[in-house]
């Protein structure tokens, strides 16, 4: 480090990381001092007592039970959608397609992967417009169209996941199945699927998180405020992030902003420990084919 | 059991089709009439007849520049910070705390911005209400910045291990390694990071619909309260006004989708020509 031209550049790269850790420090540090303190069951439930609330006996006006049961809801069914249908293409793509079916499945994954969430939001309003002027009159946004919209926006995680993980077999792990005589769906059912299963693991859990944080597609497909819990899957529905972005906007007291404070904390815990979970299984995962 | 393989890869292929189908369907009749131009035009009155989108365009792509080109060199910096400036368990520490900030949702972002930036906007530089193009952009370049680190990341660990190890042999010090090794030979991934980052903030609504002041016009300065064309279309479908106002929220739709395929495709072309170069 004898020149200053070094010195400017680890000074510069030093600043970089120092800044960045710093402004992520002071978010997170923020929004635990001020949402601390609103962490206990009047924030989840509000006056009504929790034995009556979670078992449905009594409604809930003030607190964010509704809205954590419809992002777990939201986050069930459009995992349940995604998640087998991403992991099928994502074996199609990486074990069976041709090299020129895979380039165009590929580009079509990407251009998915690529739609901002809040035209996937408009797909879903557009497609509810669609069906009530043909075959559906009725048709309205709630939990369903939105979970389709998610399960949509979340899919090219899984597929590329999965395809990933695949492609990371070693050869000498993916010639086990032929040296035995198995057939190619014999040797992706018992030898590749199983060794990649943690990718594909972590992949569904990433989509997840990406499922619960969204906000941009609910918001045009059937978030609301005041909803209660969804009786039916074409109820409208509360969800966390749609919560907080409602009580940024449209708080009057200071009690509702506290309570905009909590639902953060609460939302930041639940992707957060999703986040980690994943990227310490695919750490897990780097490290058990790289010591072969 | 292996034709259903095919058929969940079909239907994937199938929904992008869809999407294009429905905001196609839904833009028909203003192409048939022939108010398209209406909606390309640089004023948004909708009480006096005006539906142009062309503020909100030039204002998508101006924030994502403005906000890309803040967090492209702080992105650099910490790559080069993780990969050569220490050692490896305090590197991984640094890309742990980027895989942390990418699993932060959006609207978290937006939402303390408005408690910790938009105050100092306001009372500090004495610019307005503090919602404005400057905020937007700097809650946006933080919201970007570990998906960049990660993505160049991803194309550092790629690159061959036995050049690292020549350059160590050939006595370079870590800041020579990072100008004659790190630079160029992941310069593809550099650009990649950048256009990917680009997306992702073109893309982005809670952060422009929270923070940027939403008012639709072209700023003059960078405290300006401006629209985005992704917080356009979440603020007039909930307002929920006339028919030619809906429309154009459609031609906003389909906007966005060729914006983000031609990125895609972009990216995909230069990922293929590196692709070519190594073999």
């Amino acid at each position: 480090m004898n020149r200053p031209s070094d010195w400017i550049i680890s000074t510069f790269c030093r600043l970089c990381t120092g800044a960045t850790a710093a402004a992520t420090l002071l978010l997170v540090g923020f929004l635990i001092v001020r949402g601390i303190g609103t962490l206990h069951t009047r924030l989840f439930f509000g006056e009504t007592p929790w034995v009556q609330a979670v078992t449905g006996r009594q409604p809930i006006f003030e607190g964010i039970w509704p809205a954590l049961c419809g992002t777990v809801l939201l986050v069930l069914l459009s995992a349940a959608v995604s998640i087998p249908i991403g992991t099928a293409s994502g074996i199609y793509l990486s074990e069976y397609a041709s090299r020129r079916t895979r380039s165009l499945l590929g580009f079509a994954v990407d251009v998915l992967a690529g739609t901002p969430s809040i035209v996937m939001g408009l797909f879903g309003f557009t497609l509810v417009l669609f069906l009530r002027r043909t075959l559906f009159p009725d048709a309205r946004t709630g939990l369903s169209v939105a979970a389709l919209c998610i399960a949509l926006l979340i899919l090219p995680y899984v597929i590329r996941t999965t395809q990933a993980a695949l492609q990371a077999i070693p050869h000498s792990v993916r010639m086990i199945g032929p040296s035995l005589g198995f057939t190619r769906w014999q040797n992706v059912r018992h030898i590749l699927v199983p060794s990649a299963s943690r990718g594909i693991l972590s992949g569904s859990i990433l989509a997840i998180g990406r499922a619960a944080e969204d906000t941009a597609v609910i918001l045009l497909t059937g978030a609301v405020a005041r909803a209660g819990l969804p009786g039916s899957l074409w109820d409208k529905f509360e969800a966390l992030p749609f919560h907080i972005y409602y009580l940024a906007a449209e708080h009057r007291t200071s009690l509702e902003l506290d309570q905009a404070f909590g639902t953060s904390l609460v939302l930041l815990c639940l992707t957060g420990t999703l986040f980690m979970t994943a990227s310490f299984i695919r750490r897990r995962l780097e490290r058990r084919w790289s010591t072969k | 059991m292996e034709w259903s393989l095919s058929i969940a890869a079909g239907l994937s292929a199938a929904a992008i089709v869809c999407i294009l189908f429905l905001l196609g369907f839904f833009c028909m009749p203003l192409l048939a009439s022939g108010e398209i131009l209406r909606i390309f035009s640089w004023t948004w009155q909708p009480f006096h007849g005006h539906f142009g989108i062309l503020p909100m365009c030039a204002v998508s792509l101006l924030l994502s520049v403005a906000a890309t080109s803040l967090a492209f060199p702080v992105a650099v910096g910490i790559c080069c910070y993780a990969n050569f400036l220490v050692p490896a368990g305090a590197g991984r520490l640094v890309l742990t705390l980027m895989h942390f900030m990418a699993g932060i949702p959006t609207v978290i972002y937006a939402f303390v911005s408005i408690f910790l930036l938009v105050p100092l906007v306001r009372d500090h530089l004495q610019c307005g209400t503090g919602f404005s193009f400057f905020t937007a952009m700097l809650t946006l370049s933080l919201l970007i910045l570990p998906t960049m680190v990660l993505v160049f990341n991803a194309h550092l660990q790629q690159a061959d291990p036995i050049l690292r190890l020549a350059a160590e042999a050939a006595g370079m010090n870590p800041v020579q390694q990072v100008r004659h090794l790190l630079i160029p030979t992941a310069s593809r991934g550099l650009v990649i990071a950048a256009v990917l980052g680009f997306g992702r903030a073109v893309g982005d609504t809670m952060v422009s619909l929270m923070l940027a002041g939403n008012a639709p016009q072209l700023p003059g300065s960078p405290f300006d309260s401006v629209r985005t064309l992704t917080a356009h279309i979440a603020l007039v479908i909930s307002t929920d006004s006339q028919s030619m106002a809906y429309q154009s929220v459609f031609a906003s739709g389909l906007v966005l989708f060729f914006l983000l395929s031609t990125i895609n495709l972009l990216i995909r072309r230069i990922g293929r020509r590196q692709g070519g170069a190594a073999s």
